[in-house]
């Protein structure tokens, strides 16, 4: 984080994230259950930074689409409002008003719409047996009431069209994408027989350009392993080109403009 | 995680779960594949869904390779409605559908009027837990004649439909469908053994529309089409009309031609009007003219029963003898002002006007 920021210290690099009085929303991905969510001990270190950055526990709050989804996952659901909080939106609920871009028109969960200033996405660094892979921008479909109907085409475009919603483009800050063990194939479940310990984390302001770079990451393991690429199974993830598309603009997936920093 | 527990979350879940159970039951239509994954059997979708996740409507999820259905009895809308706002003209006309519906739809149609109810997910929305004899019975103490499943897509909640369907038969119910027809053959089949009337939204007649407008395909729905009339169920068919998008002569002058060729020219056709709503609202209300355009191209087409709906107190909202052309029954919205039939028959020329017609119609 310090050398991602430019700071003299972790702390400093940390308070570029969020200020004091923000809500900082924690945006992990644990429907795979243990062994492809959201490692907790990551997920528990941002949080004491957060702190340590002068985010109060109470500011803090962990979020997935569902309680059962975030306690498979190793995270206990908590709504005490003087601790840091871990709750589904299920439990949160959504807004009430559509929110549409292109061809996406979704309800948007409450945590992120209401609760939230500031979000730190939190992906794992996985195979989708439909969208291709599932990374920075694919993992903010848990912040829409229904995902399942923009997975046609391998999420082309819906999954660029629900980045582009105001909410998500305006809060989300920053994406850790967790690759202490990624997996390269059967995704989004967690099949231990195509998992890898890759032992990194990606850390990018710029969704396209993290995605761009996790998708190649899991071309060369697959390759790697002798299996095809994913265009050949026709579940290329041509939405990371969308994103970076005239209409959306969310960031890069040109590798000349990405600068990858390897620490 | 150290510190971020709390007793109270794992009450909630306990709760959400025990609520969860009295819903779900394992769907009955999907194969199942290697490393848990499932193939959905219900749509022409087939989605293939890995474990933990859920298909295209979103109330069915794979659960360790097994295929659950999540909103078997679990109610999000009951209302009792006139059988005419299905619409079903000539079903029991006048009287009441005790009508219900479940979260999800297979389908994503952007001018969809119950899109809040159609494209949630079960747990989104408040729902109670009626099972099918008491469906049932509560259609008879409403005085309903039948059950309609409908506003959301009732292929979704293929299960309890079936169930359901049975157990108002046991009552002296009668069971009616209201459906986009986005189904594969043997569900629907065992659908037709079950139900009395089934009306299918033929929401526009290109693939095109179906692909960019409905989120589906065209071709699925004409076969179901075909299906329930080979099998006898009384079908009636609702076109809605969306200005610019399915509102050409050649659309109108397709369908007439397919309609009478393939499901004959007694089957009711319905024009109905668009409202903007949802992901269509930048575009204006059909024009009436363009569903009298619609109905006098299907007319010269040769089909009997053309209506034009969500425009109270047109003519065209009645039933007229196609050999008299005296109105037998006569509408204005939703309420049946009189009838003029007898047996089934006109009862100014005898003519026979198909449908299922009974004794329900009180003035």
């Amino acid at each position: 984080m310090q050398s991602f920021y430019g700071c003299d210290s972790p702390l400093d690099a940390w308070k570029k994230v969020a200020r004091p009085g923000e809500v900082v929303g924690l945006k992990v991905n644990c429907l795979s259950g243990r062994g492809a969510s959201t490692n907790p001990v990551l997920v528990e270190a941002i949080a004491e930074r957060l702190e340590q950055a002068g985010i109060p526990q109470k500011d803090i709050v962990i979020w997935d689409r569902l309680n059962s989804d975030l306690e498979s996952a190793g995270y206990r659901v908590a709504s005490r409002k003087d601790r840091i909080r871990c709750v589904g939106n299920d439990t949160a609920g959504y807004d009430t008003e559509l929110t549409v871009f292109g061809s996406a028109g979704s309800l948007l969960s409450n945590t992120l719409a209401k609760t939230c200033d500031a979000v730190i996405n939190l992906p794992v660094l996985k195979d989708h047996g439909i969208a291709g892979v599932t990374l920075a921008l694919k993992n903010l479909f848990g912040a829409i009431h229904n995902p399942n109907k923009y997975h046609s085409n391998a999420g082309d475009p819906y999954v660029a069209d629900v980045n582009m919603f105001a909410a998500i483009r305006q809060k989300v800050r920053l994406t850790i994408c967790d690759g202490i063990t990624a997996q390269y194939e059967g995704g989004p479940s967690y099949m231990p027989q195509w998992s890898w310990p890759y032992n990194g984390l990606m850390v990018a302001k710029d969704p396209v350009a993290l995605d761009y770079t996790g998708w190649q990451i899991i071309e060369r393991k697959r390759a790697e392993k002798g299996m095809k690429p994913l265009r050949e199974l026709r579940r290329e993830p041509l939405y990371i080109a969308t994103a970076a598309d005239a209409q959306h603009r969310l960031g890069t997936d040109d590798p000349r403009r990405i600068e990858l920093v390897e620490v | 995680m150290a510190g971020i527990g709390f007793p109270q979350g794992l009450a909630l879940a306990a709760r959400a779960a025990e609520a969860d159970a009295q819903f779900t039951v394992e769907a009955r239509f999907y194969d199942k594949l290697p490393y848990k994954k499932i193939k959905c059997k219900l749509c022409p979708r087939e989605c293939v869904i890995d474990d933990r996740e859920r298909g295209y409507c979103g109330v069915r999820e794979n659960r360790g390779g097994t295929y659950y259905s999540l909103v078997y009895a679990r109610v999000c809308a009951a209302h009792v409605d006139p059988i005419e706002k299905k619409p079903l003209f000539h079903f029991l006309p006048g009287s009441m559908a005790f009508s219900v519906a479940t979260a999800g739809c297979n389908v994503n149609c952007k001018m969809c009027q119950n899109w809040d109810i159609s494209q949630s997910r079960p747990e989104q929305l408040n729902s109670t837990y009626l099972p099918p004899k008491r469906l049932a019975g509560l259609a008879r103490q409403y005085q309903c004649p039948s059950i309609a499943y409908t506003y959301s897509e009732p292929v979704v909640f293929c299960e309890y439909v079936l169930d359901s369907a049975e157990a108002g038969r046991d009552a002296g119910v009668k069971s009616v469908v209201v459906s986009g027809g986005y189904i594969q053959e043997e569900p629907l089949k065992q659908m037709c053994r079950r139900v009395d009337a089934i009306k299918i939204d033929l929401k526009g007649f290109t693939e095109k529309y179906y692909g960019q407008v409905v989120h589906g395909e065209l071709k699925p729905v004409l076969n179901a089409l075909v299906s329930i009339r080979k099998q006898g169920v009384w079908n009636e068919v609702v076109y809605l009309v969306i200005p610019t998008l399915n509102d050409s002569d050649a659309e109108f002058r397709g369908l007439a031609g397919w309609v009478k060729a393939e499901l004959g020219p007694d089957v009711p056709l319905h024009f109905s009007r668009f409202h903007p709503d949802y992901l269509l609202k930048n575009l204006p209300p059909t024009p009436v003219a363009t569903l009298e355009r619609a109905k006098a191209i299907c007319d010269a087409e040769g089909l009997h029963y053309v209506y034009i709906g969500n425009v109270p107190g047109h003519p065209a909202e009645s039933t007229w003898c196609p050999n008299c052309r005296r109105a037998v029954v006569e509408r204005a919205g939703f309420t049946v002002r009189a009838m003029h039939l007898d047996k089934g028959k006109c009862r100014f020329c005898h003519q026979t006007i198909p449908g299922i017609w009974g004794e329900a119609f009180h003035v």
